[in-house]
């Protein structure tokens, strides 16, 4: 089994490795630089002169990637010239408030789907399925920005429960800002919610179906019993990559929601990065939400496989 | 499709037999009339509607809904019914496009993976696997950020991206398909490598990538309006949904037509697409779960 | 002299479904029957006769989908349907029990070995934790199991499927159950196990008087296990008796049939197909459901449902049961059904070797770990012209992977393979001349996986006629027809695509696209695994002949030694990649030389009850040798020490009959 973790850490350390080779050779082979992005197209004379001699992009293309790299590993992604500040200290606080964002969307939405998941698995085409199932395809179908406009037209704009937009500054201590996080985590936890009450419920209709439930049945065994030592385990197990995908998905998701709701977090900043077409900070922050990715389908793997007497029993 | 049901011989109809059976099917049937409606209110929209789209009317600013602006009028006063049906129109256009280009491109490298040499396969995958791991919208906004925006970069680069999971579907599909008995045996006969290819394997690969053309569809549609809202999409004065919403919201509470109408049209017209690919996905027995968990 | 009830018994019992169009179908219909407490009651019958389904009806279990339509079902004169499902629970596990079909599929993955025996004691007994732990160890050691708190530990997919299928049974007699109820208790084993799974059965059940039914598609099984027989067709009892009388005598010409259509080992007859298929589900006709394919049919049988009348110490469902005379047994055709060699040479295969790499997608999950095993290790052997040669083994015997080789879809690690003429069949299909790949063709195991789903029946006959012989469009259309004719399927067949085709049907097609090609030698991989009995007695009198008439040569692969002898005229076995005994097919069934034929041999079940078993048919279960010496010594009751060492030459004891074992020479013990 060692082998095997060795194996797939290894495996995401070369799609990591990957990946930061294409963010940034794919703006390297764009048309433009850092420096036109910033100025305009059309700029040239002194002032490009010197915002290139001020951002290194006079050097060849494998050095200037030699520094990015190696300072993206200590945390230090350049300066941004629209900013004017260095990347890190733009991103610091937003970043802090976007796993905030996401792990309260997780740590409410997560059981909950699975709670739900299963119900509408047991009770499969009963009436509590029918309207569970329903509920979770429309979230998974309507946009994120739709729900998440309805949420604050319902909620802060009919019933005035709570406010609309984040105030709160990026810096701002977590308890006031976990205050005006309620909808958005709502909103984010909604869809990703959906997903995974899905792949729960298909999961646990498939083991209710497999010939060992039904040997369980034959043995006499209480429901309760059957379903807590025979169906549970063996229908969340396969449902733990699927919750690391959707979470990790769900990194996607922030991006909109955290506009909707002017969060500010990495999502919010990655739209104002790109219309103010700042490529350090772009290549920045993408790097950042794809780590996440990686390290969260990492780290399930890794859970479903110790879990798995299948795979922890292998002796490879 | 059962054995012995079926009649004997087979007669040509005008539909053939997968297309009918998505029909029989009530999500078909309901998916593929919404998308009817919706494509039929996009090209014929410019000749009905009642306003220019653009045309400004500060009496109908943010007016509730009467019988001369159905739906009322938006905080420009322009009219909401005419920017509705002609909303779609950009989207439509711009999500099909580039799902033909997810499509072809992703289907055709997903068959190349299958019949690749392993280092090719291995290095492939690899840097996909890498890719996927940007979510969808950064990697549009990454290349947004540095070529502008516009349908000649969107349709691309939507396009590309969405087309990685596709290789990835594509590429399983076919590799299962390749260990078939039916491969193994046209190897055995001697059968050319394309013939292989395109009369053994395609067909069986083919309902994988319909079904999920259909579900990048609906993605693609969800994800240009996602654009459109963040003011990345379609631009100003373009009526398009994700746009009016965006505009609309501040206004929210004084007037909410400007922005339910959108929301209605773009919801009911990707429902209708999802409901269409389940019914194709049950037609040509695909499992769409497990293939979307991918 | 007893007055208890019957253990099991069912009235005018009939389980069925809604069909999609909203029609009654019934699985089971009107079945009746009683069961008295320690007899064994089988139930006979091919695939959809609705004999598993009244099995779980008998534990109060209907699959999803199904309901008991009319009828009851009573476990000691209580009904089992109408009784609530705390009181079903407390009679499920603990008076009847049931072993499955796949204990493999049977046991939940996520749970270790002895808490799933441990949960049965858990809730029909009163033992606390420490007894029923020593429960546990006694019951896997009672299914004669080694290390019982070892093997207690440890998850079912750490399991063989011969040690699943033993758990499955010491959950089954955990708390000495009234009834046990076996479906298809040793399908899918090799036969070597499935023996000695079937006499642990028969102690069990000896030992505490337990009654059991026991479903098997196999009449073999039932014959050994049971002392009545049922057979079903088409969801009702046809005939049912004492095992010794239905299966030596039977009356009900279905019955008569299916027992004809059984390969049988001692006598090699070639078996005999019932013509047609079963009537469809919900498509039921009006009189008797066999009449269709009945060959004493008369205008009663088709207005009038026959009633299963007493006849004769048993059972039968059919008008003119006694006036169909007295029944004989298929005897020995063997020698004049197969076709005559003047023993020229057409392939010969010399030394081959072949390693049996994974395929690629399990290292990606780095389950290459493993060194690769040799799936074929020093194999020779030489095909004559138009003879039928049976190759047997287990299953990892490596017979299957031979045959791939002869194919050239797998590579050889060394050895020769050519054609009389010296074509080389030593390189891959893609370095062969297409006239080489015309002569030798492969029909695979299963015709599911090896017709394209997406291509009619036409298309699929065309690529060999078009490859093969330049024939298109019009000018193939007369070979086609004639193609089909051969292999008795109507033209009308062309148009349909192969889903809408039984499995024997598909088979034949699969035989076509071979025979298309006009070859010498045809490779028959387990043609006739996937299919019902009396199918395949049908697809063996169809190569047999088609093979015979075209002077073809046909090397024939099958886990099951009767079916080979029904038409091979030579039989190779294979251990573990080994060739271990080659010899004429009535001398190799009748007079097995390797101690690993005599295991195989004495393993086969005739569908005939009281046979003896023979010294030496149950051997131990795969030990593993290590490496060197003789790869079957671990399983082996004759080894020396000089086995250990070395392994054994093929010798030939005389030219037709060769034994790689060092005793061979020996008298048998």
């Amino acid at each position: 089994m060692v082998r095997l973790i060795i194996q797939r850490i290894l495996s995401s350390a070369i799609t990591l490795a990957l990946l930061t080779v294409f963010v940034f050779f794919a703006v390297e082979l764009l048309p433009g630089d850092t420096c036109t992005a910033y100025l305009g197209r059309d700029a040239k004379g002194d002032r490009l002169e010197i915002c290139r001699e001020n951002m290194g992009l006079n050097d060849p293309a494998l050095k200037r990637f030699a520094t990015w790299a190696s300072g993206a590993l200590v945390g230090d992604f350049g300066v941004s010239p629209y900013r004017n500040k260095p990347v890190s200290e733009i991103v610091g606080w937003r970043m802090r408030n976007t796993i905030v964002l996401a792990l309260s969307a997780s740590l409410f939405g997560i059981p909950l789907a699975i709670f739900f998941g299963i119900i509408a698995g047991i009770r499969r085409d009963k009436p509590v399925d029918m309207v569970l199932s329903s509920t979770s395809i429309l979230a998974m179908t309507v946009p994120e920005f739709v729900s998440a406009t309805l949420l604050i037209l319902v909620f802060s704009i009919s019933l005035g429960w709570t406010s609309g937009v984040v105030t709160a500054p990026a810096d701002a201590p977590i308890g006031v800002l976990l205050g005006s996080t309620i909808l958005p985590t709502v909103a984010l936890a909604l869809v990703f919610a959906a997903h995974i009450l899905r792949m729960v419920r298909s999961s646990v209709i498939d083991v209710m179906e497999s010939e060992y439930v039904a040997m369980a049945r034959l043995k006499g065994l209480p429901f309760r019993w059957i379903l807590l030592r025979h169906v549970l385990p063996n229908s969340l197990l396969p449902a733990i990559n699927v919750i690391g995908l959707t979470v990790a998905w769900l990194l996607g998701g922030v991006v909109v929601i955290e506009s909707v709701f002017n969060f500010p977090g990495l999502g919010r900043l990655s739209v104002d990065a790109v219309a103010d077409r700042d490529l350090p900070l772009t290549q920045c922050i993408v790097l950042i939400l794809a780590t996440g990715y990686i390290v969260t389908n990492l780290l399930t793997d890794l859970a479903s496989l110790l879990l798995n007497p299948r795979l922890r029993t292998f002796r490879g | 499709m059962t054995a012995s049901t079926a009649p004997l011989t087979r007669r040509r109809r005008m539909f053939p037999a997968w297309f009918r059976d998505v029909l029989s099917r009530p999500s078909g049937a309901i998916g593929l009339a919404i998308i009817v409606v919706h494509l039929a209110i996009a090209l014929l929209a410019p000749m009905v509607v009642p306003y220019d789209f653009a045309a400004q009317d500060s009496k109908a600013m943010f007016a509730d809904p009467s019988a001369q602006h159905w739906l009322g009028g938006d905080h420009l006063g322009r009219d909401v019914l005419t920017r509705t049906l002609m909303g779609g129109r950009e989207a439509i256009l711009v999500s099909t496009m580039a799902t033909g280009v997810a499509v072809l491109w992703g289907g055709l490298f997903g068959i190349f993976l299958a019949f690749a040499g392993r280092f090719v396969d291995e290095a492939s995958m690899r840097m996909v696997d890498a890719l996927l791991a940007i979510p969808w919208i950064l990697f549009v906004m990454l290349f947004v950020a540095g070529l502008g925006t516009g349908m000649g970069v969107l349709i691309p680069i939507l396009g590309i991206s969405y087309g990685l999971s596709i290789v990835r579907i594509v590429r399983a599909a076919a590799l299962d398909v390749v260990t078939r008995d039916f491969i193994l045996a046209a190897r055995a006969r001697g059968e050319r490598r394309s013939v292989v290819i395109v009369h053994e394997m395609l067909p069986n690969v083919l309902d994988t990538l319909a079904v999920q053309a259909a579900m990048t569809w609906s993605w693609m549609l969800l994800g240009f309006s996602s654009l459109s809202f963040l003011g990345f999409g379609a631009t100003p004065p373009t009526p398009d949904w994700g746009l009016m919403i965006a505009d609309a919201r501040s206004a929210m509470m004084v007037s909410p037509w400007p922005v339910l109408a959108p929301m209605i049209a773009l919801s009911s017209l990707i429902i209708g697409i999802n409901l269409l690919s389940d019914g194709l996905a049950k037609a040509l027995g695909v499992d769409r779960m497990k293939k979307s968990a991918v | 002299m007893e007055t208890r009830p019957d253990v099991i018994a069912t009235d005018d019992l009939q389980i069925g479904f809604v069909t999609r169009a909203g029609e009654q179908a019934a699985i089971v219909d009107g079945v009746s029957l009683a069961l008295r407490h320690g007899v064994s009651l089988g139930l006979a019958g091919e695939s959809g006769c609705g004999k598993s389904t009244l099995l779980l009806a008998l534990m109060g279990h209907a699959k999803a989908g199904l309901s008991v339509t009319r009828g009851a079902c009573r476990f000691e004169g209580r009904s089992l349907f109408e009784m609530p499902e705390a009181e079903l629970d407390g009679l499920r596990g603990k008076r009847i029990a049931m072993v499955p079909q796949n204990a493999g599929q049977a046991l939940t993955p996520t749970l270790r070995i002895g808490a799933q025996i441990d949960e049965v004691l858990r809730f029909h007994t009163d033992l606390g934790p420490a007894e029923r732990h020593e429960r546990v160890l006694d019951l896997i050691d009672r299914v004669q199991l080694p290390t019982p708190a070892e093997l207690a530990r440890r998850y079912p997919h750490e399991l063989l499927g011969g040690q699943q299928q033993r758990i499955a049974v010491a959950m089954a007699v955990a708390v000495d159950p009234v009834l046990l109820l076996l479906d298809e208790p040793t399908t899918g084993l090799d036969v070597t196990t499935q023996l000695r799974i079937l006499e642990l059965l028969r102690d069990l059940a000896d030992q505490s008087g337990t009654a059991m039914v026991c479903v098997s598609h196999d009449i073999g099984v039932i014959a050994r296990l049971c002392d009545e027989v049922a057979v079903m067709y088409a969801g009702r009892i046809v005939e049912t008796g004492r095992a010794d009388d239905v299966l030596v005598r039977p009356r009900h010409p279905y019955a008569r049939g299916l027992l004809a259509s059984i390969p049988r080992l001692k006598t090699g007859a070639v078996p005999e197909p019932i013509a047609g298929r079963p009537p469809t589900m919900g498509r039921m006709p009006q009189g008797c459901r066999f009449a269709l394919r009945c060959d004493h049919v008369r205008d009663l049988c088709r207005a009038e449902v026959p009633p299963l009348r007493p006849l004769a110490g048993g059972a039968v469902a059919c008008h003119f049961a006694e006036k169909l005379g007295p029944w004989q047994r298929p005897h020995d055709l063997a020698a004049t059904a197969l076709a005559a060699t003047d023993h020229q040479p057409v392939l010969w295969v010399e030394d081959i070797a072949i390693t049996y790499a994974r395929p690629g997608l399990f290292d990606r999950f780095g389950m290459a770990g493993a060194k690769p095993a040799r799936a074929v290790d020093g194999v020779s052997f030489t095909l004559e012209h138009g003879e039928v040669l049976g190759l047997v083994g287990e299953s990892g015997s490596g017979k299957s992977t031979i045959l791939r080789g002869i194919a050239g879809l797998w590579p050889l690690d060394q050895g020769a393979i050519a054609l009389a003429d010296g074509s080389d069949l030593a390189r891959s299909v893609d370095e062969r001349p297409r006239d080489v790949l015309r002569r030798v063709q492969l029909v695979f195991q299963n015709p599911d996986a090896s017709l394209n789903p997406r291509r009619t029946i036409r298309e699929i006959l065309a690529r060999p006629l078009a490859i093969y012989h330049g024939l298109t469009g019009q000018e193939a259309a007369p070979r086609m027809a004639a193609l089909m004719a051969d292999v008795r399927l109507g033209e009308d067949y062309l148009d349909r695509l192969p889903s809408q085709l039984s499995g024997g049907e598909k088979q034949r097609v699969a035989i076509a696209r071979a025979f298309a090609a006009e070859p010498e030698i045809i490779l028959c991989d387990e043609v006739t695994s996937a299919l019902d009995v009396s199918v395949q007695a049908s697809i063996l009198n169809l190569l047999a002949d088609l093979c015979a008439s075209r002077g073809v040569a046909c090397i024939m692969v099958s886990h099951d030694l009767a079916v080979v002898r029904a038409v091979a005229r030579r039989i190779a076995v294979l251990y573990r990649g080994r060739l271990c005994e080659i010899g004429p097919s009535a001398e190799v069934a009748l007079a097995p030389r390797h101690p690993y034929t005599r295991a195989l041999v004495g393993a086969v079940l005739e569908p005939e009850p009281g046979q003896a078993i023979e010294s030496g048919a149950v051997i131990v279960e795969d030990a593993g040798g290590g490496p060197g010496g003789c790869s079957f010594r671990g399983r082996c009751p004759r080894a020396i020490p000089l086995c250990a060492k070395t392994v054994p030459d093929l010798v030939a004891l005389d030219p037709a009959h060769a034994v790689r074992c060092h005793r061979a020479g020996e008298a048998l013990a």
